[in-house]
């Protein structure tokens, strides 16, 4: 599969993950975002780049539980709660907003 | 009576103790069971990590992997912590061989003896080798 973003061929997996990671832009993320039917808004920036700055430091996509946790830390319990990370992702938080960011699935992640 | 009152609680708590003893590169058994060990985590069961012979090198700060075109996952060792995986075991025997000691070592871990890390092996429900 690929993707098409500002005239740039983005070569994804066949769930639609980004093949090389360094193809990510703020743009692409726009992109991955529409064909998981999110609209992007600032609260879902602030999840994609937590993300991002996890999977710099630590070189994994977390899990969901792991990631609440991380964000509850960060950015405070009113946002490290499932309800919340689902409001955003409602396909799963780890799944969609890891795919938005350009990471690969969560490991352990079905 | 306490089968069922463990099923009751959600399950049994066994005590799983991972057992690392390769190099990092050249085969896939680190990577591999790292990832098993952040599966387990999901499993709320008690896990252990066990570093002996060249698996101690898996932990060793200043991993530079473009030589070998591999990717440097040591830094995931240090997400363990926020998995609840806190319990991890190294040889002493091991790291003074390869003339290491705690302080060569990325994450916090316990230093034990040859003899002690048998005993710990011993208490374990389950023992998983890679």
């Amino acid at each position: 599969m690929a993707l098409e973003v500002n005239g740039t061929t983005i070569e994804t997996d066949e769930e639609g993950f980004l093949v090389n990671l360094s193809d990510w832009n703020p743009d692409v993320a726009a992109e991955l975002a529409k064909g998981e039917s999110i609209e992007m808004t600032d609260q879902h920036w602030e999840v994609i780049n937590f993300l991002r700055e996890y999977y710099d430091e630590y070189q994994i996509a977390p899990a969901v539980r792991v990631l609440t946790k991380a964000i509850g830390k960060k950015l405070g319990p009113d946002k490290g709660n499932s309800k919340y990370l689902y409001d955003l992702f409602p396909y799963g938080p780890g799944k969609q907003a890891c795919k938005i960011d350009g990471l690969p699935k969560p490991t352990g992640c079905i | 009576m306490s089968d069922d009152m463990d099923f009751e609680e959600g399950g049994a708590v066994k005590k799983f103790m991972f057992v690392n003893r390769k190099a990092p590169y050249g085969t896939i058994y680190a990577l591999e069971g790292l990832e098993v060990v952040l599966i387990s985590a999901a499993f709320d069961q008690d896990v252990s990590l066990a570093f002996l012979d060249d698996g101690v090198f898996q932990l060793v700060k200043g991993q530079k992997t473009d030589g070998v075109e591999m990717k440097n996952f040591s830094p995931t060792y240090r997400a363990l912590e926020g998995y609840d995986i806190e319990k991890l075991y190294v040889e002493r025997e091991s790291l003074e061989a390869r003339g290491l000691s705690e302080e060569d070592l990325l994450v916090d871990v316990q230093v034990m003896s040859a003899a002690e890390m048998g005993d710990m092996m011993a208490q374990q429900d389950v023992v998983i080798s890679f």
